[in-house]
């Protein structure tokens, strides 16, 4: 067979949770709890006969706002579908979801890959739907009865189907973490994915050239139940080399006679993906309006005031943070990627210090490391943002140097521990508790510096003779006399003496 | 619906509702399920150029409710109906996975 080239085809669909209180038909609470199974059902969520469902409010307002921050267009009209298959985890028989006029359709979110390229993924659709329950099934192989919970059935969720404009294993993931970031700073989910509540399916298959002009694609495959984005990019990863490697092999190709979209289940122990049973019976699923449902209708107002009141997206924030206060956009998306509250904390330490590209430096390094070592949110930092800032300022205003602002910042912390409350002022009498103040005094210094001068003899000599290293006990013994003295100047000053001795 | 319903589309509808019918059964459905499509189709005579297509039988639209919540049932009570349970689950026979 010739070469080909091939290009990777993906498209994914990612389900979300919505974070709401009660789950979409009922009053039952929405809410994780593995631990007290079936303790969060009502006639409605298991699908009792008689039992009427009714949309929560709250549901459909997340996934509007949700889909309005993918720029998608918001249907007038809006109606529920009954989806029919039967599986234990489906207690009506039929999932309540959207088919034909889903909510909103035709959005776009950008993304940067890797490689710094900005990249636009089309959103085909967003619909809202039923989440089902769970089956846990006998792991022992001993054949015996497999388990229902259905506390999750009837949890809101959220169905976001890109068109197939991702390109490679990594581009998906860079796709996945900025809608996973999009939808934080939404706060329509909590995005916890050890606990289900974003899951993604992968469509994907190559189109190949030999270069002769010729069309060609291999089957397409969907690849189920991927809990974790590191999972989807190996399993779109290991799809590609095995599509290639299978054509190589068969030749089979998308449109030959027999050849359907194949479902593959990922197993991330052995990082392969498995064939799953045909789809041929179960894509069968007799769609039709819920009649218990009544359709939803929104205004031009309503679509309007959505879209006003949309808050600050991250992709919006970044080009803030570059362009306004000049960040690198290296910086800014740091600090947009640790989440709107870590971003709030940098904009307030920016404004009050009065130096955002000091503030960047400050939150990227220090901060974000303490957070980390101590495996706290931002918000539980003994350091408020008003602190540091006020910090920060005597840094920029020169009143402290650099090295003394770490110190302080680390005072900060021990000092908290003990509950202590930290105002600006608290910066100013620590600074002169600590005598940590840069020593302008050219009195003070020129004394120290003649004392040091006279008291290492033997420094002086070798520095005189050429050795430029020997200026350094000089300039420690100076710093150990006038606390917050600047070491730069320090230097400087020291030079022209022994230039001049 | 020009086309007449055959078994297999009887056999077809059957599986998909997990029903266990006897070649008998099928043959006795066959024919009536096309008797009420024959009955249904004749609605095909009614003009209906200039009529919007209906995309849902509910006149009523924006039936919302709040989100707040009420109390669920006890568990005991959840799982009364059930033919199997362990005081926990609802038991089902075994679901053979990615079989």
């Amino acid at each position: 067979m010739p070469d080909v080239a091939h290009t990777p085809v993906i498209g994914l669909e990612v389900h979300v949770q919505l974070l709401t209180r009660t789950k979409i038909f009922c009053g039952c609470v929405n809410r994780f709890n593995p631990d007290e199974p079936n303790t969060q059902t009502c006639p409605v969520c298991l699908g009792l006969p008689g039992a009427l469902p009714v949309m929560n409010r709250e549901a459909f307002r997340l996934s509007l706002i949700t889909a309005a921050a993918l720029e998608c267009e918001l249907a007038r009209f809006t109606k529920w579908d009954r989806k029919q298959y039967y599986y234990p985890d489906l207690p009506k028989g039929y999932q309540i979801s959207q088919y034909d006029l889903p909510f909103s359709e035709h959005g776009a979110l950008e993304v940067t890959t890797e490689s710094g390229e900005s990249r636009r993924i089309r959103i085909r659709r967003v619909h809202l739907e039923e989440d089902a329950g769970k089956n846990l099934h006998d792991e022992s192989g001993r054949g015996a009865d497999s388990r229902v919970d259905l506390n999750r059935a009837g949890t809101p969720l959220l169905e976001i189907v890109t068109e197939p404009d991702v390109r490679s294993a990594a581009e998906a993931k860079s796709f996945l973490d900025e809608l996973h970031l999009l939808l934080t700073y939404l706060c329509v989910s909590d995005c916890n994915m050890q606990e289900g509540s974003l899951r993604c399916d992968a469509n994907v298959n190559l189109h190949l050239s030999t270069g002769a002009g010729d069309a060609i694609a291999t089957p397409i495959v969907e690849v189920k139940n991927l809990n974790s984005f590191r999972g989807v990019e190996a399993a779109v990863e290991f799809e590609i080399a095995r599509q290639l490697k299978e054509f190589h092999e068969t030749g089979r190709k998308l449109g030959d006679p027999g050849v359907e979209k194949e479902t593959r289940g990922w197993d991330a122990q052995r990082n392969v993906t498995f064939a799953q049973r045909g789809k041929e019976e179960a894509s069968d699923y007799r769609y039709f309006p819920d009649p218990d449902l009544a359709p939803v209708t929104l205004t031009d107002e309503e679509i309007e005031s959505i879209r006003a009141g949309l808050r600050e997206l991250p992709a919006a924030r970044r080009s803030r943070y570059r362009n306004d206060l000049g960040l690198s956009e290296y910086d800014a998306d740091v600090i947009v990627r640790q989440g709107e509250r870590f971003a709030d904390y940098f904009e307030e330490t920016s404004g009050i210090c009065g130096d955002a590209k000091q503030a960047a430096n400050w939150v990227t390094q220090d901060v974000l490391r303490e957070i980390n070592d101590r495996g706290v949110e931002i918000g539980d930092l003994p350091v408020s943002s008003q602190a540091l800032g006020a910090l920060i300022g005597r840094i920029v205003d020169g009143t402290i140097t650099v090295k003394s602002g770490r110190e302080l910042f680390g005072l900060m912390l021990d000092e908290s521990e003990r509950n202590d409350e930290h105002s600006p002022d608290t910066i100013d009498r620590l600074i002169e508790e600590r005598g940590l103040r840069i020593v302008n005094d050219s009195g003070a210094l020129e004394s120290a510096i003649a004392a040091a001068i006279a008291a290492s003899p033997r420094a002086v000599e070798d520095f005189q003779a050429g050795k430029q290293q020997a200026i350094g006990p000089l300039i420690g013994k100076v710093m150990r006399d006038v606390k917050g003295a600047d070491a730069k100047a320090v230097r400087t000053l020291l030079i022209e003496k022994l230039k001049e001795a | 619906m020009a086309e007449q319903l055959s078994t297999d589309d009887v056999r077809k509808v059957a599986h998909l509702a997990r029903l266990k019918l006897s070649d008998q059964d099928v043959e006795r459905f066959t024919g009536q399920l096309a008797d009420i499509l024959r009955y249904v189709e004749q609605l095909k005579e009614v003009d209906t150029d200039a009529v919007e297509p209906l995309v849902h039988a509910v006149e009523l639209t924006n039936v919302l409710r709040d989100d707040v919540p009420r109390a669920s049932l006890p568990r005991d009570a959840a799982l009364s109906n059930a033919p199997a349970a362990d005081g926990a689950y609802f038991l089902v026979p075994p679901i053979l996975e990615n079989a």
